[in-house]
This record gives structure tokens, sequence and C-alpha cells, in this order.
């Protein structure tokens, strides 16, 4: 007797592993999503038992994941045109596009229900409401409707640290809007960086972006509008109980040096870009990434040392926003 | 002789199992966790059952709470 089922001829790419399954849960995505979380949880006042705080941020995650499963299942269309995504789990044929949506919504009702039950309703509440927005008003409404696609975007990357400090305090409060502010208003500078020396193939699956829509001269000075934007939150931060001058003396530089890298950007003619290789344009992208890295190190830097007395007691005088 | 040829096709099937064995004893195991810690945070563990006991009314001076 021999099993049959050894002798189905299946192709081999045809078939989905583990791996594919994680895939789908975007881990890059996933891994600002648990980083934002944790400083917003960490830096917010009171505390959660560690258990409590581990599953909160595993469940913020996978609430993350799962809203990327669902704009995998709905953007199958659009990752098959575009090389840099046509090797995901669904337009490569691997998962079935409806696995994708059931996978999705599971894990977004499993997400939501536990982080409410681990941590408070409001957390659980703010954590549907991101994975709705991302997943039904930027994936299949805004996305392919407007070229501030990436604006609007942005503001479901940048509500983790406020859900982290929610699963902390039960409630929404100047600092939580000012996280949400420096990563809503640091996404379009930091992503139309990367459109202007990224040659993608947007135009091919008919999303529309800026740099096409607009033209490349509309980008540069939209990147320098959205960096001066961006400052005031960044700085005001330094001045809640979140900040301090530790906060305070990295976020002038961070700033100052971003600015600068719009504003070279924005004087920039394409052929003085393609002359050297964009390579003002790439700087900017790369800085970006760690401006917003040291930001929020800055964040947990301020959690540790208000600890000691002394420093305390001099950051305290600076905070004059920590009423509101 | 093996009676049952090993495809590849077997292999990432139990690959694909095993990660979800793996995730699913991860989440009970959270589960579980989570259940101590709220009971090890929680106030009064006990609770009135049918009739009313003052021991453990915060608000009956004559006992009063830990």
């Amino acid at each position: 007797m021999t099993d049959i089922r050894a002798d189905i001829s299946y192709s081999d790419d045809k078939d989905a592993g583990f791996g594919d399954y994680i895939a789908l849960l975007k881990p890059r995505v996933m891994s600002l999503v648990v980083f934002t979380a944790l400083v917003g949880l960490i830096v917010a006042p009171g505390g959660l038992h560690p258990i409590e705080a581990l599953a909160a941020i595993i469940f913020i995650a996978l609430g993350g994941g799962a809203s990327g499963a669902l704009n995998m299942w709905w953007d199958a269309d659009i990752d098959a045109v575009m090389k840099r995504t046509a090797k995901r789990p669904v337009p490569a044929g691997r998962i079935a596009a409806p696995e994708a949506m059931a996978l999705g919504l599971a894990l977004s009702g499993i997400s939501v229900i536990m982080l409410w039950l681990a941590t408070n309703a409001l957390a659980g509440a703010l954590l549907a409401f991101t994975i709705f927005f991302y997943a039904v008003i930027y994936t299949m409404w805004l996305k392919r409707a407007t070229p501030q696609n990436i604006v609007i975007g942005g503001a479901a990357g940048a509500f983790p640290p406020m859900i982290g400090w929610v699963a902390v305090t039960g409630s929404i409060s100047l600092e939580a809007c000012l996280m949400f502010m420096l990563i809503f208003m640091w996404t379009p500078p930091h992503f139309w960086a990367l459109a202007l020396f990224m040659k993608s193939d947007y135009h091919k699956a008919k999303v529309p972006m800026l740099t096409v829509t607009h033209g490349r001269k509309a980008t540069r000075t939209h990147i320098l509008v959205y960096t001066v934007a961006l400052i005031p939150f960044a700085l005001a931060a330094g001045f809640t109980s979140i900040g301090g001058p530790v906060y305070l003396a990295f976020a002038v530089v961070l700033n100052a040096m971003f600015l600068q890298g719009a504003w070279a950007i924005w004087r920039r003619t394409e052929d003085q870009a393609e002359a050297d290789g964009y390579a003002v344009e790439k700087r900017v992208f790369r800085f970006s990434l760690a401006y917003l890295f040291l930001h929020f190190g800055a964040f947990l830097a301020e959690a540790a040392l208000s600890n000691l007395p002394a420093y305390a007691e001099f950051a305290a005088s600076l905070k004059i926003l920590e009423l509101f | 002789m093996a009676i049952a040829r090993e495809h590849e096709l077997h292999k990432r099937r139990s690959g694909r199992n095993i990660g979800l064995a793996m995730v699913l004893v991860a989440f009970i195991a959270l589960v579980f966790g989570l259940t101590i810690a709220k009971v090890q945070s929680g106030a009064s563990l006990q609770a009135y059952d049918h009739s009313y006991r003052p021991a453990i009314d915060p608000d009956n001076v004559r006992y009063p709470q830990r």
C-alpha cells in the first residue's frame, strides 16, 4: 500500500509555508509599530504588570499585522503589477485572497478583544479604529483616489504610541496626541524623499502618487512644507511630561538638520538631482529614519532620567505644557 | 521499506503545522499569564454570595479593609 497523497502534483510555489503567513502580516511595519507602542507604554504615567504590558505590545502588533493582511487582500491586483510587491504571498498565488481576508478579519477581532481584556476598552477601541482606518479609509478608499494618500496612510502608522499610552492611562492626553502628530507629520516628507529617487511603477498600477500627478517640483515643495509643519509638534513634546532637557536638545538638533535637508531638496532642480544620483534625497531619506528613532529614543531617555531626583527637579521647570 | 513517500509538500505542511502549534501554545501561555497577573493585581477576591457580608464591605468601619 502506498500513500497516494505523495503523488499529488502540487506546484511547490503554490503552497504556502508558515513564513508566507508571517509575510502577510508585514513584519517590517510591525517592528516600527512595536517600537513606538512600547515607547508610548513606557513613558505613560503609572504602569502595567509586566505580563499585561507584554500582552498589550503583542496585541497592538497583531492588530497592525491584521491590517497588513487586509491590505494585501484588497491590493492583490496592484501588488501583482508592481515589481516590488509581485512576490508577496497573495499575488504570487501561495495564499488565496479570501484566505488573507479571513486571516486579517480573525486577527483583527482577536487583537482588539484581547487588548481590551488585557488593558482597557479605550485602547481596544483605538486599535479597532486604527485597523479600520488603514484597511478601509486608506487601502480601500483613498489610496487609489488621491495623491495625498501618503498623508492619510501616515495616520494609521501614528496611532501605536497613542494606543500604548492609553493602554496604561486609560485616556488620551496632550502627550499622546503629540506623539501621534510626530509620526503623522513625519511620514509625508519621509516617504516623498524616497519617491523622488525610487523610480517606482505606481503609475502602472494606477495609484496616484504626488511625483506623477503633481510633478517632482511640487513634491519637493510638499517635503519642505510638511517638514516646517512637523517642527512645532516635535518641539512642543519637549515641554510636556514626556519631554525634558535631553529630549529638547535632541529635538532642536534633529529638526534643524531635517529642515536643512528639506530646504536642500526644495532648492534642487531635477537636473542637479540626476547629475549626482539623487545624493541629497537619499541622504535626507536615511536621516529621516534616524530622526524618528532618535526622537522616540529621547522619550525613553527622559523616562529613565526622571528617576534621578536632581534631574527630575531641573526638568520640571521646562514642562510648562504638563497641565494641559 | 517506507509505506509513504515523503514529499516536499509534506515538509512544508509540517512546518506550517508546527508553526501554528507554537503560536497556539504561546497564546495559551500568554492568556494564562494574563490571568495570573489580573488575579494578583485585583482587589478583594471575595464577593457576596446571596447574602450581605459586613466583613468585605469597604464602607463598613467595624471591619477595616487591608
